[in-house]
């Protein structure tokens, strides 16, 4: 009952932070509200047993994008264009989040011993892989041979995007020189000439 | 046990006062101080919800959160500092030309 109590005040809280940024038309101010929507949902991921989802919510959501979009922010204007409210795009939305609804209701009991991911190929994994793979741990049994190729996509994902923040920010940028510049110049001209 | 759920009920009435601080509040300095509030009560919530459900393990992510707050407000008040986030060698030449 506590429990429940806890969880409907914080998405109540949600709901109300995230109509009040939509009302809002200062971008600094919805930034700022979308930082405290990060933090409550974090709390919320906390209290739902889900920590790695809050910890990723909390550096992700309240950390970076936050100062993502501050550096964005001094880029644009103040204040939001006034537009008039679409209705397809609520319409879609309200759908979708209906059907979600539903379908919460057909997921299993928190834990259930009898949920599908417990029954598929986990009883398999637990009595198989150590004489299949021979490594005694089965979850780096798992994730380095069962999911070799899926780890192995993951890691050139990251790589991926650590070498592109490395190039964004990381001082590659394009100075302004004119001698280059000049040379350039002259080389098109030879060439179009 | 009473105690932990009154000051989780506590805690929700200053969140509850924080967001509207912060949907309200005329200056920048108003929600920049609101948001940081908001993330001080997401750590409190965080630690007292530990002890009020009897599993005080996750304590540490409290202290993650405090220091993630803490980065965030850095940046904000960097951006009303300076205006721009990082420096940009060349666009500061421009301001200095104009």
């Amino acid at each position: 009952m506590a429990g429940f109590l806890v969880n409907a005040s914080l998405i109540a809280l949600l709901a109300l932070i995230a109509i009040l940024a939509l009302r809002l038309h200062r971008l600094f101010a919805v930034v700022m509200l979308s930082g405290a929507f990060s933090l409550v949902a974090a709390a919320q991921f906390v209290v739902l047993d889900a920590v790695d989802v809050a910890f990723t919510e909390a550096a992700v959501g309240a950390g970076i994008s936050t100062v993502l979009a501050l550096a964005t922010l001094s880029l644009l204007p103040a204040q939001e264009k006034p537009h008039s409210i679409s209705l397809v795009p609520a319409f879609l939305a309200t759908l979708t989040g209906l059907l979600l609804a539903v379908a919460v209701s057909d997921l299993p009991v928190f834990g259930d011993p009898k949920a599908p991911i417990h029954n598929h190929v986990a009883p398999e994994y637990i009595i198989g892989s150590e004489q299949a793979i021979g490594v005694p741990n089965i979850v780096t049994s798992v994730l380095a041979s069962y999911r070799s190729f899926d780890t192995f996509g993951e890691t050139l994902v990251v790589f991926t995007a650590v070498l592109a923040v490395l190039l964004i920010i990381g001082g590659y940028t394009r100075t302004p020189q004119k001698p280059k510049k000049a040379k350039r110049k002259t080389k098109g001209s030879q060439n179009a000439g | 046990m009473s105690v932990l759920a009154f000051s989780l009920l506590a805690l929700g009435v200053a969140f509850v006062l924080a967001i509207t601080r912060a949907a309200l509040g005329p200056t920048p300095f108003d929600r920049v101080l609101a948001v940081n509030t908001i993330g001080t009560l997401a750590v409190l919530a965080i630690a007292v919800y530990g002890f009020f459900d009897g599993r005080p393990e996750f304590l540490d992510i409290a202290l993650l959160y405090a220091l993630i707050n803490f980065i965030g407000t850095i940046a904000i008040l960097k951006y009303f500092r300076f205006g721009t986030l990082g420096d940009h060698p060349h666009s500061s030449k421009k301001d200095k030309s104009e």
